[in-house]
């Protein structure tokens, strides 16, 4: 969007310009420990296809429920299948329903959102269909929305998008409703400057900031709920390993084969562990106000 | 004009302050926010402490409290002595027994200084419960007492409020009235007239100076605005980068000034004499506003609501090269007549003539094309400029709205800079990293840009100080002159209107009580509440820029027939 030349500026620079970050913002140890620990888990679940023994889905009647060796890693399922290729490609689904559902409702709930800030005319229309959305509790909206479209995964994503859009829209609503107060605001429409010019470059920036820690919550919230989906038997289809329904297969063999619940429940809530205090962080950072009081 | 005369030779000494030096919190290196103080304050004498912002009056002020922010500012050295008592070395639970006693402190906005969920009265009893053995009736009674001190209106009723059920001078009073319930030795008062309009302003000061000589309270006042130094001060320190330059009795101070930067500093305080009248041009207006009408709310969805009128029947017109004043206090409608005129918010009525297009009724899309006619500069330089875009882009946003190509507009910006006095390799920065004046000035190099046939500044240098202020009206002066533009120039200081406005508009509850040039309104008005404004200006009888009374003092002699 600059075209201006900006040569005396990095490009950290302007991003923690956009984000007015102070200039010393720093990670704490926490965090960074956060950091490498989630990139080690997305790394091994993006490139598990890569080194995994098994076939996740291949079955074996003759190597049922081993325990953890040479052979099997972490052994085996009652179908035979290898529990850590099982888990490491499951991590992949679930890494991409989470990302997936936060990259979604952070898109949508944006539009809409600044839709219903700017224009006061939709404003009350739209706001009523959010509220009476968040009415519906999440989990029951994310059931029956699977039960309408099949367990696909899509279908599973938007399912958990669309409990999420109302929060993202009335967390970008505010923004806007303040920043349009601003009088540089009011200097752009006195320059002329159309409504979407407006709209994108002056205040859409605004929403940036809150939107990146809106959206690592719902990330991790969206894992979380694919799993409890899955469990429940409205998730992803069982053709396609996830956390989730690994660990709702897993269920009925826990006395026998604990590792089927405990190894994707420990990727799971490390993961979500991680990516919530990277949201902490992020919020600590981009809003000072949250931000607990230093000594 | 009157000042303060009175010897305090012989007082006792309340407040003593010596090589007091404050730095930042563990960086006993770092350049000193206040570089070695001395200061003596008498028994009931008034000490004002003035200076621009960040020059460290307030620091001071916080300092002498022992509430300097934890973490960021701590004392390094010198001494500050309460009647005998070292502060600095104070413990905390010895400055929490001081604060209320000996030392008391009003601030600058009485709304955040009190709790908004307490009744005011109750507020002030507990100032009394926490330092004293009083009953709870003798409480009630010694609050009820200080309240009626203070002026205020139906005590009772007005014990059990609400700090948001009361005006802003009630406000202050109440602070100020809690603040002196325990009869302290020194009063500080940091800008506690500042965001008050300037009858109220006069009200406030008058109280803190009957209060002051009922109790002998020493005060500490700290501001900005010369004109009220020389209304309360008995003796003047001028601070300046964290250091007092000069320390004096008023009429020394403002008759013969000894430093460089005193003199600057008074040379920059406009007086209240109106500039000499400019020609009249024989041109049509540029801006012809026509019986304009604004009612807030007003048509309900389910019922209809009375709304708030702002602005009723307001007519006034501008000729090109022409600078009409708009004055008045808060909640005048000055600022709804300016937001009209720009369609910031759609007038109920009225007509807005600018440059031969009436504007008032066009659609947003009609009126596009003429948005290029008038621009607005804003009050706070903070805000009116996007903190994400550099000044280039914000400088080049309007003319390429118009059609401008992009290199074209980015070498007109370049001349611009240079226009308002900034250097043009500023362009690429962000506004950040900018002080408050240059941020005004890029403000109006961006309205200029667009080649505007009338300038609107609303309050455009109201959040400046005084010499920065003195910087930016002459730019606006200038600006004027060469393009010949016609502007419409909002303010609640009377002061600044005299010294830039040919003709001057003076407002009240939303219609205009009186019109006409500069020189026949401020200094022979004829409406009373022209007449209450001009007396309340503090110092109006003095010519601060050349160190002498004024030979004609405005108004006074008005036609009070």
């Amino acid at each position: 969007m600059t075209e201006i030349p900006n040569s005396r500026h990095s490009a950290f620079q302007v991003l923690t310009g956009w984000l007015s970050l102070p200039a010393s913002a720093r990670l704490g140890v926490g965090p960074a420990i956060a950091a490498l620990v989630l990139v080690i888990i997305v790394l091994a679940s993006v490139f598990a296809p890569l080194y995994v023994p098994y076939d996740p889905l291949a079955m074996n009647a003759m190597s049922r429920l081993r325990p953890p060796s040479d052979e099997f890693l972490l052994g085996t399922d009652p179908y035979g299948r290898d529990i850590f290729s099982r888990v490491m490609i499951g991590g992949r689904v679930s890494l991409l329903i989470g990302v997936g559902a936060a990259v979604v409702s952070v898109a949508v709930g944006l539009i809409i959102g600044l839709v219903a800030g700017f224009f006061r005319a939709a404003d009350g229309i739209i706001m009523r269909i959010m509220d009476s959305l968040m009415a519906i509790p999440a989990i029951l909206l994310a059931i029956a929305l699977v039960a309408l479209n099949g367990p696909s995964l899509g279908s599973v994503i938007i399912a958990i998008t669309v409990p999420e859009v109302p929060r993202v829209v009335r967390l970008v609503r505010s923004v806007v409703l303040s920043a349009r107060e601003e009088p540089y605001v009011e200097a752009a429409i006195a320059l002329g400057s159309s409504m979407p010019k407006i709209l994108i470059q002056h205040l859409m920036p605004n929403t940036f900031a809150p939107l990146i820690v809106q959206g690592t919550y719902i990330c991790a919230s969206a894992i979380l709920i694919e799993a409890i989906l899955s469990f429940l038997g409205a998730g992803v289809s069982t053709e396609i390993p996830t956390w989730g329904n690994i660990m709702a297969e897993g269920r009925s063999y826990f006395q026998i084969k604990p590792g089927l619940i405990f190894w994707p429940g420990l990727l799971l809530s490390l993961c979500i562990l991680c990516i919530n205090l990277l949201g902490d962080t992020a919020r600590d950072l981009l809003d000072p106000r949250m931000k607990k009081r230093e000594g | 004009m009157q000042f303060k005369t009175r010897d305090f030779s012989t007082a006792s000494r309340v407040l003593k302050i010596r090589k007091l030096e404050v730095g930042l919190a563990g960086r006993p290196r770092a350049e000193k926010v206040l570089k070695g103080i001395d200061l003596d304050i008498r028994a009931g004498e008034t000490h004002c402490l003035v200076g621009e912002s960040g020059s460290g009056k307030s620091v001071t002020s916080l300092a002498t409290m022992g509430l300097l922010p934890k973490d960021a500012l701590e004392v390094q050295g010198g001494l500050i002595d309460l009647e005998g008592f070292e502060i600095t070395s104070a413990t905390h639970a010895q400055m929490r027994e001081l604060r209320a006693q000996r030392i008391a402190m009003i601030f600058q906005e009485p709304m955040t200084a009190l709790n908004p969920v307490l009744r005011v009265g109750e507020q002030i009893e507990e100032v009394l419960n926490m330092h004293t053995d009083l009953s709870q009736a003798e409480a009630k009674k010694r609050t009820l007492d200080i309240m009626d001190q203070v002026h205020l209106p139906d005590v009772q009723r007005i014990y059990s409020a609400f700090p948001h059920q009361l005006s802003g001078g009630q406000r202050q009073r109440i602070m100020i009235a809690m603040a002196l319930v325990l009869d302290p030795d020194l009063l500080i008062a940091d800008e506690p007239t500042t965001a008050l309009d300037v009858t109220t302003q006069l009200q406030i000061l008058r109280l803190i100076e009957e209060m002051q000589e009922r109790h002998g309270t020493a005060v500490l006042f700290i501001t900005h605005d010369m004109g009220v130094v020389a209304e309360i001060a008995d003796t003047v320190s001028v601070m300046q980068k964290g250091e007092i330059v000069e320390s004096a009795p008023i009429r020394e101070l403002l008759t013969n000034p000894q430093q460089d930067y005193t003199r600057k500093l008074l040379t920059a305080v406009p007086n209240l004499k109106p500039r000499p009248a400019r020609v009249v041009a024989e041109k049509a207006a540029v801006l012809d506003v026509t019986g304009l009408d604004m009612t807030y709310g007003g048509s309900g969805w389910l019922r209809r609501s009375e709304g708030v009128h702002a602005a009723r029947d307001v007519t006034f017109d501008i000729a090109p090269g022409r600078t009409l004043g708009i004055v008045g206090e808060s909640g005048s409608g000055k600022s709804t007549v300016a937001r009209c005129i720009m369609r910031l918010i759609d007038p109920t009525g009225g007509e807005v003539t600018v440059a031969g297009t009436e504007i008032s009724r066009l659609s947003r899309r009609q009126l596009q094309p003429h948005r290029k006619h008038f621009q607005i500069v804003f009050q706070d330089p903070y805000r009116s400029l996007n903190p994400r875009w550099t000044v280039a882009r914000s400088l080049c946003e309007g003319p390429i709205n118009f059609g401008t190509p992009k290199a074209e507009a980015m070498k007109h910006a370049a001349e611009l800079m240079e226009l308002v006095h900034l250097p043009t390799d500023a362009l690429d920065r962000y506004p950040h990293q900018f002080s408050g004046g240059q941020r005004q000035r890029i403000a109006i190099a961006r309205a200029v840009a667009m080649k505007p046939d009338l300038l609107v500044a609303d309050e455009a240098v109201s959040a400046l100080d005084v010499s920065v202020q003195a910087q930016v009206l002459d730019l606006l002066d200038d600006v004027q002159e060469r393009f010949g533009i016609a502007m419409l120039f909002i303010t609640h200081d009377l002061r600044v209107a005299a010294q830039i406005c040919d003709d001057v508009v003076v407002m009240q509850k939303g219609a205009v009580v009186e019109q006409g040039p500069a020189g026949a309104v401020l200094s022979n008005p004829r409406h009373d509440y022209t007449r209450s404004l001009i007396e309340a200006a503090p110092g109006r009888h003095w010519d601060f820029a050349n160190f002498r009374a004024l030979d004609r003092a405005p108004a006074a002699q008005g036609a009070t027939s």
